[in-house]
């Protein structure tokens, strides 16, 4: 399908989210829309397929102008669009979500299960989409429920297919089974429109590449006439420092020490299996490992919030075992949470409330249990500008504003008090270039202060790139540790439960 | 874009404009969405009566005939409409505002004062257990938290009050300080019940607090039959009256039914309203309302603030139970309170959990009923039809959309927005 955009303007009050867009995506042809949160893709891909109304502009598939007034009827003109959240039901079998709502039918109205199988089948084999079309959804890994959200759209006969943000919540081998399929996928004459802010991404991946900002089309261009700086520059509008620079880290003494810590969810199954773990003052120990690994129950069992069944935490030699979270904030933990919006802030609250959420009674915040907003108002200036949060006032409620500015809120919070332990889970996850590029700053420049640092994320390069030792989990228990010069192919054997040769030994790690 | 953002469409910080100043536009849309609460409110307000309206046309026997020989006399089915509809509603303000005739014989005459003020005196009589209990469901409401146990907790606060009453010999402030103290302390044990129970066992407090109703209609049948409760000399299931020194006095002389316990309605509207606002226990709560995990990260006891936050509702609504009991009624009977419970949870639906819109919604109800009660002895409408009113404007209220649809009312950007694009990522 030959995909036409033109002038495509969709305002939000005062607000132009959208502003003359022009985009074409030719037949076959895989093209990449990059642009930073908040730049007008998603509103530019909700006016696509048909959730949003422009004001202005319009759509043209192979030449013709269409009018879409709902999803239906862009997937009637063989659009598709695969959510970064999917749209399945957990606890129905990969065939019966692939063909809910297009079911096939025996007499009486009965589900052709046999039908909808051999149908998936035969796709599956096409596009090398491989997935056993009676698994139960739920228990299939994240990157297999994205498949599903593919067959459905092929299902569906779709000729353009849309994909926002696809690789956010895959593995690095998953990301390439991806780019395999969308390969072939495009190979058989479909095109694809592939949403994202991952510059690697864009490169190996796209035959064009179209960069927005500020709901404007800043330029169109190719992997091969671009590179990562450029196509930052453009994003970003300004030039934009890809490389972390860091000095060599200087440990101090032992902050955190963890010995023989094991946890188990709620169902008694094992989490965290006797890690034995330390993070010095002035250091960054990542945690590196798939994601679901146990890293996210140790982080928060640091403070207090996942049940410890034996092992113990100490903090600067106090044992803190545990503790509750406010009493762990109080010891000196800061707590950058994996999911700003579920754990670390309230939306519809304004950012001075935030930003007081854990000092919220204390002086100068409170006295005798009564609030002092003016000194909650005077305090959010301040760090308003300390940490460069933009927004239009700090009474702003936090759910307005980008992710990149959330997460410097829930930064500035955190960092605010006394720090001796900074806790930081996925802490660029969903973040533009140029917040990620401040997150890591402000990470090593709180290393440098001599504070100990552990860095949980599933973003190897963001491990590499901030680590001063890299702790592999796999299956809740650390494989190894090494050196991030260990190098990206080792760490991720690891991460699939290799043990390594360049390892510190366990006793050394203890220590 | 990011699983992180719900609606950056809305991105209200492009990074041309930094700090400081606020665009006019997100302070305009800002507005738009408050000014829109209101106007939504008044319009499901204004349903109610056109509802109303229908049904006293389409179940008054006169206007029915009249619409009857429609073909006959078309606009006299439409003047007997209107004079019948004008007839309910004008009884209906003055069986719960005032009456003009009786405000000009007043005026003229320099008596009958009492005449014309009885009727906003029995309003703000009924008005004043809906704001006391409706502010304490909404202060459960902001937390998150369904209290349900009205019915239960104004029983067990209007029973200690009872008790303090006539089983304690002081005099006259002491005394009645101290029945509203009880009536208090009887409605937070009451709400203490299903708080430690849900903190405790994770026991849903709604089916708590819902059996919890029972239990206390079913423990004041039962003292009402014992000793020392039950009024000596009786065999039906009445209390003891309480003396005089024990009840809430009169505001503008003994001929008005309204009293003090209006003064301590207001008094803890306002304290709540400043409760939630400023105090950093209100904060508590109205975090945990909306993000129990992000106050739980933040340091926040969840457990304790829902333990407090079921205690101090019950209080509140215990006080309603206290105010009927200590202000008008004087001694306790079987199935005491009625449905001032379940109205009060109407009433906070009604005031968006806002102790000052409580206090709107509540004088709205209680101008209901009693102009209601007028308006059926005085033309014969059942009573039930502003049962009916109040039914459908809640439930005009709870369908915003609903109204909006109605009087193709442009819904206000942000709100509509944030809604449309939650889960499409940003």
């Amino acid at each position: 399908m030959k995909l036409e955009l033109e002038g495509i303007t969709k305002r939000f009050g005062d607000l132009v989210a959208n502003d003359g867009i022009d985009l074409t995506v030719e037949p076959g042809e895989i093209h990449c829309l990059l642009g930073e949160n908040g730049a007008g893709k998603s509103t530019l891909m909700n006016v696509l397929f048909g959730l949003l109304r422009p004001d202005g502009g319009e759509i043209k598939v192979d030449g013709k102008v269409v009018r879409f007034a709902d999803p239906g009827d862009a997937i009637a003109q063989g659009i598709g669009m695969v959510h970064q959240h999917f749209m399945l039901v957990p606890v129905f079998s990969v065939a019966e979500n692939v063909v809910l709502g297009f079911e096939p039918t025996r007499q009486l109205g009965f589900l052709d299960r046999k039908e909808a199988r051999s149908e998936i089948r035969r796709l599956s084999a096409e596009f090398g989409l491989e997935v056993d079309p009676d698994a139960i959804v739920e228990d299939l890994p994240v990157g297999l429920q994205q498949r599903v959200e593919i067959l459905k759209a092929l299902l569906r006969d779709v000729s353009l297919l849309i994909l926002d943000e696809p690789t956010a919540v895959l593995t690095p081998q998953e990301t390439e089974g991806l780019f395999t399929i969308m390969r072939s996928l495009a190979a058989s004459g479909r095109s694809i429109l592939f949403i994202t802010h991952k510059l690697k991404e864009v490169l190996a991946l796209a035959e064009r590449i179209t960069v927005v900002r500020q709901g404007r089309v800043i330029g169109t261009t190719t992997p091969s006439e671009s590179n990562e700086q450029d196509l930052a520059t453009m994003m970003v509008g300004r030039n934009v420092d890809l490389v972390v620079r860091k000095q060599k880290a200087k440990p101090g003494e032992t902050v955190l020490e963890l010995s023989g810590l094991t946890l188990a969810d709620d169902r008694g199954v094992t989490t965290v299996d006797h890690v034995d773990l330390t993070v010095r003052a002035g250091e960054i120990v990542a945690l590196a490992g798939v994601q679901g690994n146990g890293q996210t129950e140790l982080s928060e069992s640091l403070l207090g919030l996942q049940h410890v069944s034996s092992g113990t935490v100490e903090l600067d030699g106090k044992n803190i075992t545990g503790t509750t979270p406010r009493a762990a904030l109080r010891a000196g933990i800061a707590y950058i949470p994996e999911d700003r919006q579920l754990e670390g802030l309230v939306l519809g609250m304004s950012i001075s409330d935030n930003l007081v959420l854990d000092l919220h009674d204390q002086a100068p915040y409170a006295r005798r249990g009564a609030r002092n907003l003016t000194e909650v108002h005077d305090s959010a200036q301040r760090k308003l500008s300390e940490f460069d949060i933009r927004a239009s006032s700090v009474d702003t409620p936090v759910g307005t504003l980008s992710g990149g500015n959330q997460q410097k809120v829930v930064a500035a919070r955190e960092l605010s008090r006394p720090v001796r332990l900074l806790v930081a889970s996925q802490p660029t996850r969903g973040l533009d270039v140029g917040s990620i590029e401040y997150v890591h700053r402000r990470i090593i420049a709180e290393r440098d202060r001599g504070v100990a640092v552990l860095l949980v994320s599933s973003e190897l390069d963001e491990i590499l790139a901030l680590a001063d030792r890299v702790a592999v989990m796999c299956r809740g228990a650390i494989v190894g540790i090494v050196p991030p010069s260990a190098g990206r192919e080792e760490i991720g054997l690891m991460m699939g439960g290799a043990a390594s040769a360049a390892a510190e030994q366990p006793a050394k790690a203890a220590k | 874009m990011s699983a992180a953002e719900p609606a950056s469409e809305l991105d209200v910080t492009p990074p041309s404009k930094s700090d400081g100043e606020a665009p006019w536009w997100l302070n305009a849309a800002n507005r738009m969405v408050e000014a829109n609460v209101a106007v939504v409110t008044l319009l499901a307000v204004f349903c109610g009566l056109v509802f109303g309206a229908i049904l006293i046309v389409v179940t008054t026997p006169v206007t029915l005939h009249a619409w009857g020989s429609f073909d006959a006399h078309p606009w006299h089915a439409v003047s007997q409409s209107v004079r019948t509809v004008g007839t309910a509603y004008g009884d209906l303000f003055t069986g719960s505002i005032f009456s003009p005739s009786s405000l000009g014989h007043a005026v003229s005459h320099g008596n009958g004062w009492t005449t014309l003020f009885t009727p906003i005196s029995e309003t703000l009589v009924s008005a004043t257990p809906l704001i006391l209990a409706g502010t304490g469901v909404a202060l459960g409401f902001s937390t998150g938290v369904f209290n349900i146990g009205g019915q239960g907790q104004l029983i067990a606060g209007a029973l200690a009050a009872t008790y303090v009453g006539f089983g304690v010999h002081l005099p006259l402030p002491l005394h009645v300080v101290l029945v509203i103290l009880a009536g208090a302390a009887g409605g937070a044990v009451a709400g203490f019940i299903p708080g430690i129970l849900k903190a405790r066992t994770g026991a849903h407090e709604v089916i708590v607090t819902i059996m919890l109703n029972y239990i206390f209609l079913d423990l004041l049948d039962y003292l009402l039959t014992t000793k020392p409760l039950q009024q000596p000399g009786q065999s039906n299931s009445i209390s003891q009256t309480i003396p005089s020194s024990a009840t809430l006095p009169h505001l503008f002389g003994s001929s008005l039914r309204v009293n003090f316990g209006l003064i301590v309605a207001l008094a803890v509207a306002a304290g709540a309203s400043w409760f939630m606002k400023r105090s950093t226990l209100g904060f508590t709560f109205r975090v945990i309302g909306s993000n129990p995990d992000a106050g739980r990260t933040a340091g926040m006891d969840a457990r304790r603030a829902t333990v407090l936050v079921l205690t101090i509702s019950g209080a509140l609504v215990g006080l309603a139970g206290m105010s009927t009991l200590a202000g008008t009624d004087f001694f306790l009977s079987t199935g005491y309170g009625g449905n001032i419970g379940f109205n009060a949870i109407t009433v906070a639906l009604l005031g968006r959990n806002k102790p000052s819109g409580v206090v709107l919604g509540a004088l709205l109800f209680a101008a209901l009923g009693t102009g209601g009660r007028y308006m059926q002895a005085a033309t014969g409408i059942p009573l039930d039809l502003t049962t009916v009113i109040q039914a459908v404007i809640v439930f005009f209220v709870a369908t915003p959309a609903l109204i909006r649809e109605i009087f193709r009312l442009r819904a206000a950007g942000a709100g509509k927005i944030l809604l449309f694009t939650k889960g499409w990522a940003g």
